[in-house]
């Protein structure tokens, strides 16, 4: 298979690869996939006192579209309120990054990545919010 | 300078050896003529040419050159030997018998003969990756007409026990088709003395050209099987098709070269996959896939734990290997043959298999093994789950969402 000059330059140079430490104040992590399916993607936010992420990591297991996904994503959220956030589109990331059909499924987990982030650190503060994070979303396509 | 990417991928094909080439070009130019054609010397000398191929074949295998037939690859062979004999025996019985490990071309034919009505028993292997002798006998049944093995296994290389299965089926009756693609060249395979009754060859995966091999069919005791390509009678009437002569005269050339060469050359093989085994087996939870003793020494097929395959095999670019994951293709399944030895789900997306071959060097394997090393170590830091096995969770008790 061969893979975009974009998915190239996230996979060759990953950006904000990592974890923050466990007792940093605003930290919030979406984890989200399977082993069995291939691909694991934990992504983490680091929010402000106004609500505005202000950095974030990730760590994935997975394919090289999956691990590009993820690199684009920290990238896109940081500087974005929660709410700003959650409007990013698994169909954007796919469209950067020109996925090809049989990948749309790491653009879906990025997208449900950062849900699950923003619900974790809703939890953690207090919201409650709703999250269909990773449920309903198809390994098949 | 190592010339890249370097192909440590032989199970999948293998380069036509030059000696092959240069002995399959007059057949394609002046010595052009019909093998089927009896009315002048371009015909007698193609038939020739066929013959003496014929008996390179059979010579390799230690069988009766009248016991080859042509074909044109394994698939062929193994359509042509298990739907032939179920076809030709469906009165005797409707049952047949593989193992979940088989090629698709075995294990498709068998579903297709299931939609015609017959019945299949899949065996499970061991975890090894070998048939268990008990289950396979007790899988034998009055009805079962023919049982299908192959001998060495394309993905994880082990070599089953033909010789043990053949004596079973031939005591209680049943055929025993052996699908050979990956072993000529490789073990020693003698069908004088095995009790097997249909052989599939194939010429590519051993320094032959694509397109052309073979189908072993034992003539005492006699099997008789049902054609599944009809015309003009040519190969006994049980493959009908213009003989593709060069591409014959090149398997004959590539199992000549075979048979004088394996011993010499499967030593050197054994060596560079041994160093390959001692250099890569140094990274942390790396398992390797099926038995290390009962296997072909051209393969090693190993899972790097908590690293994805496909993203291994994109770091390692200058190798042309290939992955037990199958998220290449749209079905995102890992490797059924690595599903059936039990491995997990995980360490079957983390899998690679390298093939090694007449024309790998010791600097290439050295050159594989740093290059490995170094991408597993970036990988791995990229990992979520190579965290998670390091701070002591078992993986196994997460509730993960499957998705």
């Amino acid at each position: 298979m061969s893979y975009s000059t974009k998915v190239l330059d996230h996979y060759e140079n990953p950006r904000n690869v990592g974890t923050f430490g466990k007792d940093d104040e605003g930290v919030a992590t979406g984890m989200v996939g399977a082993p069995a399916c291939g691909d694991v993607m934990k992504l983490q936010i680091k929010v402000n006192k106004d609500g505005v992420i202000e950095d974030a990591k990730f760590k994935t297991y997975g394919c090289g579209s999956a691990i590009a996904s993820s690199s684009l994503v920290t990238e896109w959220v940081k500087g974005k309120t929660l709410d700003e956030a959650l409007t990013i589109k698994n169909t954007q990331i796919a469209e950067e990054l020109a996925l090809p059909p049989v990948k749309i499924h790491c653009s879906v987990l990025a997208e449900d990545a950062i849900k699950a982030a923003v619900a974790d650190y809703k939890a953690k503060h207090g919201a409650m919010v709703e999250t269909a994070a990773c449920k309903g979303s198809d390994c098949s396509n | 300078m190592i010339k890249q990417p370097i192909y440590l991928d032989y199970s999948a094909t293998t380069p036509v050896d030059p000696r092959v080439a240069e002995q399959m070009i007059p057949y394609l130019t002046e010595k052009f003529g019909n093998p089927a054609s009896r009315s002048h010397e371009f015909g007698w000398e193609a038939e020739r040419a066929v013959e003496e191929a014929r008996e390179q074949v059979a010579r390799l295998v230690n069988a009766d050159p009248r016991e080859i037939i042509w074909t044109s690859g394994a698939t062929e062979s193994n359509n042509l030997a298990i739907k032939g004999a179920a076809h030709f025996y469906k009165g005797k019985g409707k049952h047949l018998v593989t193992v979940m490990t088989e090629h698709k071309a075995v294990i498709d034919t068998m579903r297709h003969l299931e939609s015609e009505g017959f019945e299949v028993t899949y065996l499970m292997p061991e975890t090894n990756g070998l048939v268990d002798m008990e289950k396979f006998t007790a899988a034998l049944r009055p009805d079962t007409i023919l049982a299908s093995v192959m001998l060495v296994n394309n993905e994880i290389g082990v070599i089953q026990d033909i010789a043990s299965l053949g004596e079973v089926c031939r005591a209680k009756g049943v055929l025993f088709h052996v699908d050979a693609a990956q072993a000529t060249g490789k073990v020693t395979i003698d069908l004088a003395k095995l009790k097997v009754d249909l052989m599939s060859f194939s010429a590519h995966k051993t320094y032959g050209p694509k397109g052309i091999g073979a189908l072993y069919v034992q003539r005492k005791p006699r099997v008789r099987l049902e054609a599944q390509m009809h015309g003009g009678g040519h190969e006994r009437g049980l493959r009908s098709g213009t003989l593709a002569t060069h591409q014959i005269v090149g398997m004959g050339e590539a199992f000549r070269i075979a048979h004088e060469e394996m011993a010499t050359e499967n030593e050197r093989i054994r060596y560079l996959r041994d160093r390959l085994y001692q250099g890569l087996s140094q990274i942390e939870e790396a398992h390797v896939n099926g038995d290390m003793e009962q296997r072909v020494p051209h393969n090693l097929n190993i899972s790097f734990n908590f690293v994805e395959g496909e993203s291994l095999i994109m770091a390692i670019r200058e190798l042309a290997v290939s992955s037990g994951s199958a998220c290449t293709s749209a079905s995102l399944e890992p490797s059924y043959v690595l599903r059936a030895l039990g491995r997990s789900d995980e360490l079957a997306h983390s899998s690679i298999r390298f093939t090694i071959g007449r024309f790998t060097t010791e600097e290439e394997i050295d050159f594989a093994i740093d290059l490995v090393k170094a991408k597993i170590g970036r990988l791995r830091e990229m990992s979520p789950l190579w965290d998670m096995f390091k701070e002591g969770v078992d993986l196994s008790t997460v509730q993960w969402a499957a998705h």
